[in-house]
């Protein structure tokens, strides 16, 4: 009997059993990828979390507005949670610094994150059996569904869509290539029949309400999965599925204003696409709608830089080519950083800006349905006061602070150099004609003088090549970091608000005696917010400082690699004419 | 006492003896003699006007040399000098070889200074470049064919006390030549020799090329500079963040390092560079000295041919005055027509002074000629003799100076090459 539920649950249930009772053994892989990702979604179905994601049980209490599965109802862990619930309102009276932040995530952790190994991503994830003691190392990072699990953990019959959660469903979208007819938005279109795409391992079981396979819904096991696999990418490419690229700049002049197209490329073996291939242009503000369509349904998330949007006229042309090739290859960064997103390259808006032929048809129709989801979307902002940072976000925040002030430093640094080398490269254009106007005095030293003015022209052409080398790659990829912590901080100051407002919340029912056992279904929903927020920035923040590591490795071995090059071509410009300035002319 | 300037047989040992190219003649006192100016120090003393001042001293050491040593080192000898002394000294070689090239002293104040390089005589790397420079003077006039048999010039290397009233006794200063007066040949000699027309020409517009180049370099050696020192600012920058850092931080940090061992390794390079800058700055100054034997060679032709046109006009008066027939217009002769004639005696007697006049003349543009043939022609020797020095001398600086820049770039590729590993490693 036993038996016969644990197969057909769906698997975040499964893996609450499964951490209360025993001890998990972590898979092999790394278990700093993606950790926190899983650990908070198995828990609860609960808050607005933007992103797509089985819609596994919710808690018997939650007065989440998506409908209730009823054979879904788990009693033992609406009970383990009620328990941890109610000793986080314990706990909260104590607070302690640790202790509260912790208490906020501790209990999806402690619920079903027994014996996970691997790093302790600080203090929020961390499993704790009683409220006031925090236990690193047995982090929400232990939760490694081990594979088979997660392709079943799809939630069973029903596609149910989630009008708090996340952006909207794929099936509820007009399918790019079906007949254009702005539907109704409604909880129970039938799903195009070329949008679901199961994978065949098991039928409906794989597939989620919104049509996503269950891959990426699942959120723990598959996205820490994925996370695993994506980021692994650098080291076995065969594993990724998608790939996007951006090039072919194209100027489009109209009446009403001249602007830049670039071409979208995409190719993928992924279900949510009904095409392996597709090619569409994009101009930038498709992208800066993108950018905000992915802060607004994914804000536990962070977003890639954009290149800036705005450009002095006069000072900068938009036009030239340098200008358009630096932009290029930021956006195709911007994208390929989404494509490696566990989530964000499942989000729905993502997969119309790579395959929609008109997008602007689609962008007026999600103005609709921002307004439905933009309220469960949008976190409380503002009005509540963090009560204690977690240590590791606090840790993140200075680490920000501290890592774009460095930035700062150094992108001034190098703008100087490039600015000196300029102003030498004015006086050696001076320097070399020169020794040639002297070669036009003399006769037999006429050839030396030559060959020395033509060097230093060598010279000059391969210190320009360098100066733009660095402007054009350099640069641009330094400031994109810059931008990248400022997103990185905003994100971080919504989790503050987040927390904060649950801490407030959570004091508001303690004091209340009368709410006893019964947790307020309102706070559990703040609780899971903040679980759910914590978690999917830990991972993010993981990911991000290792691409932060590869990217800046490569972008100043590719300094080093530019001057090098610069010194190359000089020496081989003087060595050349050694011979010629020790030669003796013939006759004596 | 100094040689007769004149001798064109002194002025050509070089084609008596055939020695390898750039050698000096082997008669020459630099194969003799062993020549340094070894130090340099401070002194202060009381100048003609009795006043304080502080001046810097050359230590100038002499040796002879052995050519059949047992081993034996003979003495060395040594007195001090002081850059005016050096300055007298040319002066007198200049004004007693005005048919030589003289070789320049090196530049009396700092001159084409880029920022870091100071402007101050007394500044310490000036007194040593001037130390250099006052050794390659006394190197060149002692292996130059000619200058070096001068007695003043031996004196100068070894007689400490009593050299200037010696060379005062010489009366060079009277034979020197007015400024005004070789302005004034210059600008009214008909008939200068072409080869020094077109020399003079050669040594302006080569002391302008010079001038500008060097103007340039020290721009030149200015930036780069900049450059260099801008990059030690990422030495900071990245221990500071390497801080922060954990896997990252080892690499960054001693990236870092590289970075300051880029930016200082920019002092080493231009000083050596300056070296280069010497070089052409000593061509620079020759080409004043080629333009001295130009301007004597027009105040002599000026000479000639303004002694050729009194002879020519008094041969003219002579002819007037005996056959009575005025060719040209002049004062006496109106005044004489109209206020009476010469006696027969009176005009007798002119003629006759006339004529030795005219006989004079004769001698003395005879003798003129002469020496201005002599003067072109030991002075187009010397001026062969300096073309291949010149060609020599800067075809050597301009390999050292790419030999130089090879060393730049080889040490830019280490530099970031290592920076390179360590951001590999990151």
């Amino acid at each position: 009997m036993y038996f016969l539920i644990f197969f057909s649950m769906p698997f975040p249930i499964f893996f609450s059993l499964l951490a209360a009772p025993r001890p998990h053994n972590p898979p092999a892989h790394p278990p700093q990828r993606g950790t926190p990702l899983g650990a908070r979604r198995k828990r609860a179905p609960g808050p607005p979390r933007g992103h797509t994601r089985v819609p596994s049980p919710p808690f018997p209490s939650l007065p989440f507005p998506s409908p209730p599965e009823p054979s879904r109802a788990e009693p033992c862990r609406g009970q383990v949670a009620r328990a941890a619930a109610a000793a986080r309102g314990r706990a909260a009276q104590g607070r302690s610094r640790s202790a509260s932040s912790a208490a906020a995530s501790a209990s999806s952790a402690a619920a079903w994150q027994r014996g996970g190994g691997g790093q302790a991503p600080a203090v929020a994830t961390q499993s704790r059996a009683e409220p006031s003691r925090a236990e690193p190392g047995r982090a929400s990072s232990g939760r490694r569904p081990p594979a088979p699990v997660a392709m079943s953990g799809a939630a069973p019959g029903a596609p149910k869509p989630l009008p708090s959660s996340g952006p909207k469903s794929l099936r509820e979208m007009p399918h790019p290539l079906a007949t254009s007819s702005s539907e109704e938005m409604g909880p129970a279109l039938s799903p195009s029949p070329d949008l679901l795409l199961p994978r065949g391992i098991a039928d409906k079981d794989l597939s989620l309400p919104n049509g996503t396979p269950v891959d990426t819904s699942s959120p723990a096991s598959s996205s820490s999965l994925l996370n695993r696999l994506q980021l692994d990418d650098d080291l076995d490419g065969e594993t990724r599925d998608l790939f996007v690229t951006v090039d072919d700049p194209k100027k489009h002049v109209c009446t009403m204003e001249t602007y830049i197209t670039y071409r979208v490329t995409t190719k993928t073996t992924r279900a949510e696409f009904d095409l392996p291939e597709y090619s569409v242009r994009r101009r930038y503000q498709d992208f800066d709608w993108l950018r905000n369509k992915l802060e607004e349904s994914q804000p536990t998330h962070l977003i890639p830089p954009l290149p800036e949007k705005f450009v002095v006229k006069g000072v900068v042309d938009r036009f030239s080519e340098e200008f358009v090739e630096t932009r290029r290859k930021a956006l195709d960064k911007f994208l390929k950083r989404i494509t490696d997103h566990p989530v964000l390259s499942f989000n729905e808006h993502f997969n119309v800006f790579l395959t929609a032929k008109d997008l602007n048809a689609y962008k007026k129709q999600g103005m609709a349905l921002l307004s439905k989801m933009g309220e469960s979307v949008k976190y409380v902002t503002g009005g509540y006061k963090l009560r204690s940072r977690p240590l590791e976000f606090a840790a993140i925040g200075e680490y920000l602070d501290t890592f774009s002030l460095k930035l700062g430093t150094i992108d001034r640094i190098a703008q100087r150099i490039i600015k000196e080398q300029l102003e030498y490269l004015v006086e050696l254009r001076e320097y070399g004609p020169v020794y040639s106007t002297w070669g036009g005095l003399e006769v037999e030293l006429s050839e030396p003088l030559e060959g020395v003015s033509a060097c230093i022209g060598n010279c000059c052409t391969a210190l320009e090549e360098l100066s733009e080398d660095m402007t054009e790659d350099f640069l641009p990829v330094l400031r994109e970091y810059i931008l990248y912590s400022e997103s990185m901080k905003n994100v971080l100051k919504r989790r503050d608000q987040v927390q904060a407002e649950y801490e407030a919340k959570l004091e508001a029912v303690a004091l209340k005696k009368e709410d006893r056992p019964k947790v307020p279904t309102d706070v559990e929903k703040c609780q899971d917010r903040v679980e759910c927020f914590n978690a999917d920035l830990k991972a993010d923040m993981e990911r991000w400082q290792n691409n932060k590591r590869q990217d800046f490795r490569q972008l100043l071995m590719g300094m080093a690699d530019k001057n090098i090059q610069y010194y190359e071509k000089c020496l081989t410009a003087w060595e050349s004419i050694i011979p010629l300035l020790q030669d003796k002319p013939e006759t004596k | 006492e100094p040689l007769i300037p004149m001798e064109s047989s002194e002025a050509e040992p070089s084609e008596s003896r055939p020695e390898e190219d750039g050698a000096a003649p082997g008669n020459c006192l630099a194969k003799k003699m062993e020549i340094t100016v070894s130090e340099a120090e401070k002194r202060t003393g009381r100048n003609a006007m009795n006043m304080q001042e502080t001046y810097t001293a050359y230590l100038i050491e002499t040796r002879a040399v052995e050519s059949q040593n047992e081993g034996q080192c003979s003495p060395v000898d040594s007195l001090w000098r002081r850059y005016s002394e050096f300055e007298l000294l040319r002066n007198y070689l200049l004004v007693t070889y005005p048919h030589i090239v003289v070789p320049p002293l090196p530049e009396k104040r700092a001159d084409f200074v880029w920022h870091k390089l100071s402007a101050d005589n007394m500044d310490p790397d000036f007194v040593e470049r001037r130390r250099i420079g006052l050794e390659n003077f006394l190197l060149r006039v002692a292996s130059h064919p000619v200058l070096c048999q001068d007695k003043i010039f031996y004196s100068f290397l070894t007689q400490e006390g009593g050299w200037k009233e010696m060379v005062n006794e010489t009366g060079f200063q009277l034979k020197a030549d007015s400024r005004l007066k070789a302005l004034n040949a210059t600008f009214r000699v008909k008939n200068p020799d072409k080869r020094f027309t077109e020399l003079k020409h050669y040594s302006d517009e080569l002391q302008s090329v010079i001038s500008h180049l060097l103007r340039v370099r020290a721009r030149v050696a200015d930036r780069l500079y900049g450059v260099y020192k801008v990059h030690g600012n990422y030495g900071r920058v990245f221990s500071e963040w390497s801080a922060i850092e954990k896997e990252m931080g080892d690499g960054l940090q001693s990236a870092g390092h590289h970075m300051d061992v880029y930016a200082a390794s920019i002092d080493d390079i231009l000083e050596e560079e300056e070296h280069y800058a010497d070089q052409l700055k000593e061509y620079l100054f020759y080409a004043e000295a080629l333009r001295a034997v130009c301007r004597k060679h027009e105040l002599m032709q000026y000479d000639l041919e303004m002694a050729a046109q009194d002879l020519t006009s008094k041969k003219q008066q002579c002819e007037e005055l005996a056959t009575g027939t005025m060719r040209t217009f002049s004062l006496k002769g109106m005044t004489s027509k109209l206020f009476g004639q010469e006696t027969p005696e009176q005009r007798e007697a002119k003629i006759k002074i006339l004529e030795e006049q005219i006989q004079e003349g004769e001698e003395q543009l005879k003798s003129k000629n002469l020496e201005g043939r002599d003067f072109v022609k030991s002075a187009w020797a010397d001026i062969e003799r300096f073309k291949e020095q010149k060609n020599r001398d800067l075809k050597e600086a301009l390999i050292s100076y790419a030999v130089m820049q090879i060393s730049m770039c080889k040490k830019g590729i280490q530099v970031w090459t290592n920076a390179k590993e360590c951001f590999s490693k990151m």
